[in-house]
Order: structure tokens, then sequence, then C-alpha cells
């Protein structure tokens, strides 16, 4: 089906906006747009951040789910209560493909829950002697913790217990990091407050436990990946590329990620920031407080990854840059092969992209290093600095939809007809009820690493076995006659 | 003689507590089955009918066994003089926990356990001062009480909190079967205290049903914890809680309150000469600039 323009997507949108009510029509309007490639800043064009509208289906979660989910859970020597009631902790539990290395129990807690099992009782008399007994049977129980984190969730908040003094009095006890995050579940309109308090803890708890330390011996090439998950290994596929262009990765964050490592953060030379959506807080406080500059990066597709490489290496000396030549020309031969395999059963394939943090943007230039083209995207919490970043990454007139709903989503797809959508778990059965392939894009479909060159090559064979796969074909419609074509089951469903 | 569900609100410190049990001892001398439900942290609802410093609390029950699911009724229900059943709720030391929390959860607990049975003619709440949440409104809600008694007196903040309440007894009124069932006058001896108070209750829609004079009898009763009606029946102060008593139990004046606003409320209290009129150029001028000018 032939793109849209940039009138036809305008109308779209008015005509998707119809169903709402007035007042929610007026809200709605404001985060839904078509791209102008000309524009400089995004707030001439789109909203965002802001809260959802009641009554539809959002796809956002919490700051509890910002903090503990995303920025802390992956820290995999510590151990992270939950702390409240059972099912915040239960239910996110190993659920975001974090992976790590350790003896888990023994050494390393990330797929563990922890949780302070909140009872009336608790609500009524407070949790703060529980959570300090808590933290006294960590230590007995899992003695090679090396620290504490405490995820508030709602009712911490609402019964305002002093976790603060609480973590204070534990941290003189054990003599660890012990971090106390108000990172209640209510508190801002995603989880995105919940990055920004997680930053904060961070800041505030952490980063300085080594100032004065000068024990620990630098290089003139130490850096910190920052804002890497690790989900399905994408860390480990960065940080090779990183260290075989000559550099010294001090610190990973927080997927794979230890206490140690952070607390070493502020001694490196350069911060590399994957994520910027979850992470840029920390890394403008380092850059003003220990002057460490940061960048940001994209390791998602053999153009992208050279291009970082290159503007990584253009911070250092001659021996980085031709360390990043070399990389670039050494794996050359692996990522031509994989294009020269995948990119004649991709060619022109269009995708729609509807997640969080960093990828509706840093993953459209791995697709159009396979030939697909990136016909809509949205953010489930971004920022205005996160769609700025998107406008040139993006072709004109196409969809551009912030914290988008169940029915926009769904409409958007009926009219646009992608042959792939990327998303979530909560999108993907929809959708393929629809007939169209489907990828979840955060948790990679328990598929991965999609970082680096080892990961373009997973990448572009999941897409691949995804938008190729023979069961597409399958999906018929008994009572349509032999005519109809695919598109039209899609279209009706 | 169906089930009367009464709560008594007002200011903190205004004598609630000390009204409540003995009206509730007067009620029990005419023959009625009665329970006071205590709804504050402070468990001081019931020490002058058990002769107790404090009962143990429901939530500090709960909190030694477990969950409140682990309690039995006979735990916590006391009968005290004349057969009186005492509850507490209970809560945290002040400052932590959730104290509202520990009110619903205490309620939710006497209701689920049968606590309200056919043989009551009458259950007091005897609620914390301040209604500073949800919590504290639950004695109102979900066809718990439906006649709302306002301790009250001829004082300015006495008289802010009684309409404040009204304000709160609409909120439930309209959407369900709580209204208010008068002022109870707990005297502090300001002049025309009275009619001060009629005439607030004239304004929200509800009368004085009674008022209660001052008499140092009723320190003397607290202080061996016991309610005058116990300490010493013959004294004229019990016999004003026997007439608050009959006023209750024949009361059919129960209204939806139409609680006034602040300027009223000031011109109400100038009229009586409890505050002055509001001299404009004095408001946010200091002493000490006062006594430059």
């Amino acid at each position: 089906m032939a793109a849209l323009t940039k009138e036809e997507t305008e109308a779209l949108i008015q005509e998707v906006l119809e169903v709402y009510p007035e007042q929610a029509r007026k809200d709605r309007a404001k985060h839904l747009a078509v791209n102008d490639q000309s524009l400089e800043k995004s707030n001439k064009c789109i909203t965002s951040n802001r809260k959802s509208q009641p009554g539809v289906m959002t796809i956002r979660g919490c700051a509890y789910a910002g903090s503990k989910g995303v920025v802390w859970g992956p820290i995999k020597d510590m151990i992270h209560i939950s702390h409240g009631p059972v099912g915040c902790g239960q239910y996110s539990r190993a659920g975001r493909r974090n992976y790590y290395v350790g003896t888990t129990g023994i050494n390393t807690f990330g797929t563990m829950n922890f949780t302070s099992d909140f009872q009336e009782k608790d609500i009524v008399f407070g949790g703060d002697k529980k959570l300090a007994k808590i933290m006294n049977e960590i230590e007995e129980l899992f003695p090679l913790n090396k620290g504490i984190s405490i995820q508030s969730e709602c009712p911490i908040g609402l019964i305002g217990d002093d976790i603060e003094a609480v973590a204070k009095k534990a941290n003189k006890e054990i003599g660890k990091p012990v971090v106390p995050v108000r990172c209640e579940g209510f508190r801002g309109v995603s989880q995105s407050l919940g990055h920004h308090i997680a930053n904060d803890a961070i800041r505030d708890w952490v980063l300085e436990n080594r100032d004065g330390d000068e024990s620990f011996a630098t290089t003139p090439y130490d850096v910190a990946v920052i804002g890497d998950y690790n989900i399905g290994g994408d860390a480990w596929a960065s940080r090779t590329l990183l260290e075989e262009m000559g550099l010294r990765v001090v610190a990973q964050w927080s997927g794979d990620g230890t206490i140690a490592e952070m607390e070493k953060t502020p001694k490196v030379k350069l911060n590399l920031i994957h994520c910027y959506r979850s992470m840029n807080y920390i890394a403008r406080h380092m850059e003003e407080k220990y002057k460490i500059p940061w960048i940001e990066y994209n390791f998602f597709g053999p153009t992208k990854i050279a291009e970082s490489l290159r503007k990584i290496a253009a911070l250092f000396d001659e021996t980085i840059q031709a360390g990043a030549e070399k990389v670039i020309a050494k794996y050359q031969s692996e990522y031509d092969a994989v294009i020269a395999k995948y990119k004649p059963r991709l060619q022109g394939k269009r995708v729609m992209l509807y997640v969080g943090g960093l990828r509706p943007r840093h993953v459209i230039g791995a697709y159009e290093d396979l030939g697909m083209e990136v016909v809509g995207t949205g953010y489930e919490f971004g920022h205005n600095d996160d769609y700025d970043r998107t406008i040139k990454e993006m072709g004109n007139a196409t969809l551009i939809y912030d914290d988008v709903t169940g029915y926009e989503f769904e409409e958007f797809v009926k009219r646009v007809q992608p042959d792939l959508i990327g998303s979530g778990i909560k999108e993907k059965y929809i959708f393929q009820k629809m007939g169209i392939p489907f990828r979840q894009m955060h948790s990679w479909d328990y598929s991965g690493p999609y970082h680096g060159y080892d990961g373009f090559a997973i990448f572009a064979r999941d897409m691949d076995m995804t938008l190729n796969n023979p069961c597409w074909k399958q999906v018929k419609v008994p009572w349509k006659t032999a005519e109809s074509s695919d598109v039209a089951v899609a279209a009706s469903a | 003689m169906a089930l009367r569900q009464c709560a008594i609100y007002g200011k903190g410190g205004i004598g609630k507590s000390t009204t409540t049990q003995n009206l509730v001892s007067a009620l029990a001398e005419l023959g009625n089955s009665v329970m006071i439900v205590g709804c504050d942290p402070k468990a001081d609802s019931t020490r002058l009918i058990l002769h107790a410093k404090a009962q143990t609390t429901i939530m500090s029950l709960a909190a030694e066994a477990g969950s409140v699911e682990d309690l039995e009724l006979e735990d916590v229900l006391k009968a005290g003089y004349r057969g009186i059943k005492c509850v507490e709720s209970g809560g945290p030391e002040p400052g932590v926990g959730c104290a509202g929390r520990g009110v619903i959860t205490a309620i939710n607990f006497l209701e689920e356990e049968g606590a309200y049975d056919d043989e009551l003619d009458f259950v007091f709440y005897d609620v914390l001062g301040d209604v500073v949440c949800g919590g504290f409104a639950m004695p109102i809600r979900e066809n718990k009480a439906q006649e709302i008694y306002i301790v009250c007196s001829g004082e300015m903040m006495a008289m802010y909190a009684a309409n404040n309440i009204a304000k709160g007894i609409v909120k439930y009124a309209n959407s369900g079967s709580v209204r208010l069932a008068g002022l109870i006058c707990n005297s502090r001896e300001t002049a025309r205290e009275d009619e001060l108070i009629s005439a607030l209750a004239a304004k929200i829609g509800t009368t004085m049903i009674h008022f209660v004079p001052r008499d140092n009898v009723v320190q003397r009763a607290e202080i061996r914890r016991m309610t005058v009606i116990e300490y010493e029946p013959e004294h004229k102060q019990a016999q004003e809680y026997r007439d608050l008593a009959i006023k209750i139990r024949d009361n059919k004046n129960f209204v939806i309150p139409t609680p006034i606003t602040m300027d009223e409320l000031e011109e109400l209290m100038m009229e009586f000469g409890i505050i002055d009129d509001v001299d404009e150029s004095i408001i946010g001028v200091t002493a000490a600039a006062e006594a430059t000018a």
C-alpha cells in the first residue's frame, strides 16, 4: 500500500479523534502529529508527559515500575525490597529479562522478589519496624549482598513512613549502602517520574560514596555505559565493541551492573548514554558535579553503530579513532552478509512502533539498514526532548503518537496497514488476531540481544521469521471469498 | 426497637468522650442495651464505663495475633457499668502509620463478627476530634451511624468545628441516610452560651438538643474513672445527663444540615460579642508597628 500523504495523515488523525467527547478530543489532538522534518522543536507539533485521559486504554506504567523495574532492579548484587503489599513486586518479578552473570540467591539477586508484604496492621501501625527487621534478616540469609534499596509502593507515601531514617540506621549497622527510594506509584503521570526519582536516589545515596578515595587506578580511556539494561544480553553485545576499540568500560548501568560500578562512575572520562529518557538526569548531574561529559549513542543496526563509534572515538585520541575504524571494518563482512541475506526478504516493508524509553527512535536505523521503513512511532512516557530527537529520524508525513490509546493505535493500524508492528505484550495478540505480524519490542519477544553487530544479526533474523512466517497466509476468514486479499482480511479485523 | 446508631463528633478536647459515656450510662439506666465504639487511637472512649486506664484495642490485638481475621469478638468486646458493651478501634502512636485505616478495619471487623446484634438498642461512635481523613468519616458512611450529634460550646473554635462537621455530614447525607440530629452544648460558661448555640443550631437547620452545664463533679468522677451517673447518681449533674439521654431517646428531628458560610458564622459571633467587628486597618500590623504609628 502506498504511503499516506501529509493531508491523508492529517485527515486520519481527525477521523480517529472524531469519536472522543469534546474535552478528550481536544486533549488527545495535542498528542497526535504528522511528522515534519523541517521542524527543529517538537513542541510545535506534539505535547507529551501529560496525565492520560480517564477511560482510555493507556499502556503506561507507574513510578515504582520506573524505579524498581527499570533503573534499580537490574543492579544485580543489591537486594531491592518492594516495600508495601506483595503484588507490585511479585507481578513484576523477573519480567524484564535483564540478563546477568552470578549465582542467584548467593551473590546476585536479579530474578528474586524481596517484599515487606504489608498487612493491614502494617498500614495502621506503620511499616518502619518491619522494614528494619527485614534488612537484618536479609543480612543473615544473604550475607554476600552488596547493599539494599527500598522501593516504595503507594502505601508508604500515604502513611508517611520515615524510610530514610530506617535506611540511615541500617546503613550504620550493616556497613553497606542502603538506599531509600520514594517511588510511590501514584506520583507523576507515568514511569518516567520513577526514573527521575531513582536517578536522584543514586545521586544522593551512591555517587558520593567514593569521593576522595583515589585507590582506583584510572586510565585516559575509562568510560561508563549508562542506560543499557542488558535485555537479552544487549549490554554485553555493546560492551565488546567499546572494548575492542580500546576503551575501558569501568561501569555498566544498570543491566548486569553492580553497586561498586555505580560508585566508581564519577571517576570515568566519559559517560555513554544509551537510554537517554531514563538516565539523562544522572548524566547531567555528573557533568555538573564531576565535569564528566556525556554523549548519547545508538547501537541498533550497522549504520547507527558506525556513526556512534566514530562520534565516541572523536572525543578521544587517534588510537581510539583508529580502533573505531578497525572495529567497523572487522565486522563489515558479517553485517554485509546479514543485509545481503535479509534485505531482499524485507525490502520495502513498513513498520509501526509504539514502545518506551529510547526505542521509538533508536531502532529506526536498524530497520532502514534492512530496507524497511518506519511509518509510525510513539512513546509511552517520552518528553518533548525525546520527540525533538525523533523528528529527523522519521520520514515526512509519518505518524507520531504520544501515550497512544488502544483505540487510536488500532485505528491507525487499520488505515496505515503496516507489514509489521513492534510494541508490547498487551498489544501483541490484538494485532496478531488482526493478521498482522508483530514483535514485542520491550522484551525482544524472548530473543535478543539486538544491540551491537551481534545483536543486529539476531534482529534481522527475528524480523524476517516473524514477517515472512508462512502462518500469516493461513489467516483466512472462512466466509470471505477466494478473491479477498490478505490486506482486506487484516482491514476487516 | 430497631437499633439506632449514633456518632458523636466535635472539636478535640470539647468533652465528647465524657459526655458520651455519661449519656450512655443514663440510657443504660433507662433500660437500654448500648454499645460504645471508640474511634480514636488514644483509646479513651470507654475508660469511665470499664474503670480502666485504656481498653485493649482491636488494632493492637490484631497486630499481636497477626491479623484482624485471627480475632474473636469476645477478645475485643468488654462489658462495663450496667452491661454497656465497650470496644476501642485503636491505632498507632502519633506520627506513624494510618489511624484512619485502623478505624475502617475495626468497624469492618465488628460488622463481620456480628457485634451489632438484635439485642442492642443503641450504638455510639465516639470519634477523634478532627476528621482529618476518610477513615474518621467511616462511622457515617455505608449506612452505619444515621444520627450525628455534635458536641460544642460557645467558644469560637468549637463553633467553627461544628459548622465544618456539618459540611462533612452534607456530603454523606446526600448519598446516604446519615442525618444531623442536634448540637449538644457542653458549657464553657461563656456569655449567653445557650442562646448562641441555639442560634447556631437554628442557622444550620437543627436544634440545641441539650445544654449541659459545667460542674466539678464531672472531674471528680473522672479521677475515679467513673461517670457521674455511677459515682454520684443523686447529683444534679447526673440529672442533666439523664435529661440529655431522654431527649436523644425521643429525638425525631433528623435533618440534612445547612452549614453556613464563614462570613455568616463571624456575623453571628459578632452579634453575640464573641469577636469584634473586623477592623481591616489592623490586619497584618505587628504590635511594634502599632506602637510607632
